[in-house]
């Protein structure tokens, strides 16, 4: 079967919160062309005070990574051990997040820095960089919210929308996502091995082997670094050392599987088919980042502590744009969409989380 | 110097690898101080002179990760300009055991790293330091008469020559042809001067009372270096025109020519040539993106979303002016990161695939 020449494109409608939303091929043009316009703006404007920005946040990053552990070789007196821990964690988070996920996604890769290059950079955490690349800067961010094309939603693991079809081994659904928000950097380190396919029989362990040996290769250096290395140089105080680096490994699990859990997973956020989005125009690849996104409301560090993810909407509308932005641009987002009547997506952590737990354990029972 | 031989030491041990893995330890010394690092060489500006109204001299302080150069080679001068990072490629004008590498940058109109070191280069200010090169160099063997002629900002490599066979102990015979707009242009008349033992002759092309009188001629070869024979080595760097003038004298020559880019971003957008440098394909632009000519050309480029968003095909532009297909702006810098799938050439372009 061929495709038709020409696709008639057709008007989206979804029905968010119990009220439809509708744009037609025409809006949805000038919907793109408006955001498009945005972006450039931002991209024009990019220059020092950007690469400012970020040096800072690296150098507080390794600031407090090596005053963190130099801290926990103290750890047997438990101030420091505490204040050790949390720098550690904090030092974790700031690369992961607002370091490494922002500068591999090419958001500074025009400053010609090739320590903030898109393709070399690699992070802090058990995941190699050029998987992570892979699944997440095209999968997820391409196919967004598609069922069946973002393994995201869900990881291969849980059943995070509706349209996940319910067998008994989702019972397990807030077990299994309990499990993973501990260890979350190695759930992310196993994204890419497609758990969920070995298990069906399409592709077989022996298919994976490279992305297994990359895994391996980086998960063997971190564990080495923060459960080997670090502990035996604290000589006998490498329990308290053991300790930190495990806590502080713990924090930013916990903290960034909650940030990106409120991403894509809270009420209303729209999910779509395959048929939906088979073609697609760029403004209607915009319409479906929004509805498939969601923010969180919070302060300046706050944001910094999320990696500007709190702009999640920002952020898949324009995912090579420096995070920082993301707020100075968020109210014209805003009030763009309130003109196309989009609805757009936003609330406090706990809001916001609370509603993503209820789906958690809501999906592990078949739809009503 | 303590801290640096320390590190170079330490960073070759496996451990001191793992224990600041991913990064490495240049990410972590940087930060002290930006010019300890072993992995890249940098240099600190540690003087800036004016000796000229359109030109800076300045002086350079390298790290150890720089290996030194030769003569009459040249260097690529990494400066960040408004958060970018802008090479250009600069030959020396020190001499080639000289602790600190002397710089001398002519302003030229219109260009933006030449404009900026002019306007804005300050003690303290670091740079990075690459791609050592050339082979316009002196032979091992010294020749016993050497003739020299430059032109403009082509002194400086002649001037590395120069200072680096004094600094040797040189006993043959040195004439030194330099051509500048006028006397104010002229860089490092003082110093040059000065010298004993070297032949001095200026020549002025936009006016003023020099040693010479136009451009170069067999009557200024005579003057400089009169007779000369098998035992005679002649270095000329300068414009294109002055090259070609004095290899009709002297087909032997030595030379080097730099012209600054000009260039003229073609009316017409397709047509241009695509050399793709990294397999040696070539063809023939037409108008699509890179990234999809480069597959009909029968290469297989890392791509991802094709809609500019992903970076999976992102590569290294190292010639030529492109064009965002999404943007529609076109960019002309050299070494440039480009998305190949909505990046598409104007005129001639080279591209690392």
């Amino acid at each position: 079967m061929t495709a038709p020449a020409i696709t008639q494109q057709t008007t989206l409608q979804k029905t968010v919160a119990g009220k439809t939303v509708t744009l037609t091929p025409e809006q949805a043009d000038a919907f793109g062309r408006e955001l498009d316009a945005l972006k450039e703006r931002v991209i024009a404007d990019l220059g020092e005070r950007d690469t400012t920005y970020i040096r800072r946040i690296v150098k507080a990053q390794r600031g407090l990574e090596i005053a963190g552990r130099a801290l926990l070789f103290g750890g047997i007196f438990p101030p420091f051990w505490l204040a050790g821990t949390a720098m550690l964690g904090i030092s974790k988070i700031l690369d992961n997040m607002e370091i490494g996920h922002n500068v591999m996604h090419g958001q500074y890769d025009w400053t010609g820095d090739p320590a903030l290059s898109s393709k070399k950079f690699e992070w802090d955490t058990a995941c190699p960089a050029d998987q992570w690349r892979h699944s997440h800067n095209y999968m997820h961010h391409t196919y967004t919210n598609i069922v069946g094309m973002d393994r995201d939603i869900g990881y291969g693991i849980l059943r995070m929308s509706k349209d996940q079809k319910w067998v008994p081994y989702y019972l397990g659904n807030p077990v299994y996502a309990f499990l993973l928000m501990v260890l979350f950097q190695y759930g992310v380190a196993l994204h890419e091995l497609e758990t969920e396919r070995i298990r069906a029989g399409e592709i077989t362990i022996a298919d994976k082997r490279e992305i297994l040996e990359g895994i391996w290769r980086k998960t063997k250096k971190q564990t080495l670094k923060d459960y080997v290395a670090f502990p035996l140089l604290a000589g006998p105080f490498a329990p308290w050392v053991f300790a930190g680096n495990l806590t502080a490994n713990l924090m930013r699990n916990v903290w960034s599987y909650m940030i990106i859990f409120c991403g894509h997973f809270p009420e209303d956020v729209q999910e779509f088919s395959i048929e939906e989005t088979k073609a697609e125009t760029r403004g209607q690849w915009y319409f479906r980042q929004i509805l498939g996104s969601a923010n969180l409301t919070g302060g300046k560090l706050f944001h910094i502590l999320s990696g500007n993810l709190s702009f999640q909407i920002e952020h898949h509308l324009f995912p090579d744009v420096p995070a920082h932005r993301h707020a100075e641009i968020a109210p014209e987002v805003q009030e763009i969409c309130k003109r196309y009547g989009i609805p757009y997506n936003t609330g406090p952590l706990p809001k916001q989380f609370a509603t993503v737990v209820r789906k958690i354990v809501r999906l592990a029972l078949p739809n009503r | 110097m303590f801290t640096q031989t320390l590190s170079r030491r330490v960073r070759r041990s496996p451990l001191l690898e793992l224990l600041t893995g991913p990064h490495g330890v240049d990410r972590y010394t940087e930060l002290v101080d930006p010019t300890w690092t072993v992995g890249e060489a940098r240099a600190k500006v540690v003087a800036v002179r004016r000796q000229t109204p359109r030109s800076v001299t300045l002086t350079l302080e390298p790290n150890r990760a720089f290996t030194g150069f030769r003569a009459g080679q040249h260097i690529n001068l990494t400066v960040e300009i408004n958060g970018r990072r802008r090479t250009r490629c600069y030959s020396p004008a020190s001499s080639e055991s000289a602790r600190h590498i002397e710089l001398t940058i002519g302003r030229h109109d219109g260009g933006l790293v030449s404009t900026y070191l002019c306007d804005h280069a300050r003690p303290g200010m670091v740079v990075g330091l690459d791609s050592v090169g050339g082979d316009f160099v002196l032979p091992a063997i010294r020749p016993r008469r050497i003739l020299f002629v430059s032109g403009g900002s082509g002194i400086t490599p002649v001037m590395s020559m120069l200072r680096t066979l004094r600094a040797d102990g040189f006993d043959g015979e040195i004439a030194f042809v330099h051509y500048a707009r006028s006397p104010e242009e002229a860089c490092y008349a003082d110093e040059l001067a000065a010298m004993t033992g070297v032949r001095v002759l200026h020549g002025y092309t936009r006016g003023g009372d020099g040693d010479l009188t136009g451009y170069f001629d067999a009557d200024h070869l005579a003057t400089a270096m009169p007779d000369p024979a098998d035992d005679t080595a002649v270095f000329v760097c300068g414009p294109p025109a002055l090259v070609e003038a004095v290899r009709a004298h002297c087909p032997e020559a030595k030379s080097e020519s730099f012209v600054p880019p000009v260039f003229t971003i073609p009316t017409d957008d397709a047509g241009g040539r695509i050399l793709f440098t990294d397999s040696g394909v070539q063809a023939t632009d037409d108008g699509r993106p890179l990234l999809q000519q480069a597959e009909d050309a029968g290469l297989t480029p890392e791509s991802g979303c094709r809609m500019g968003i992903c970076h999976t095909c992102t590569r290294r532009k190292t010639r030529g002016a492109v064009k965002n297909l999404i943007t529609g702006a076109v960019s002309t810098a050299d070494d440039e990161d480009v998305q190949i799938c909505v990046t598409a050439p104007v005129g001639d372009v080279e591209i690392a695939l």
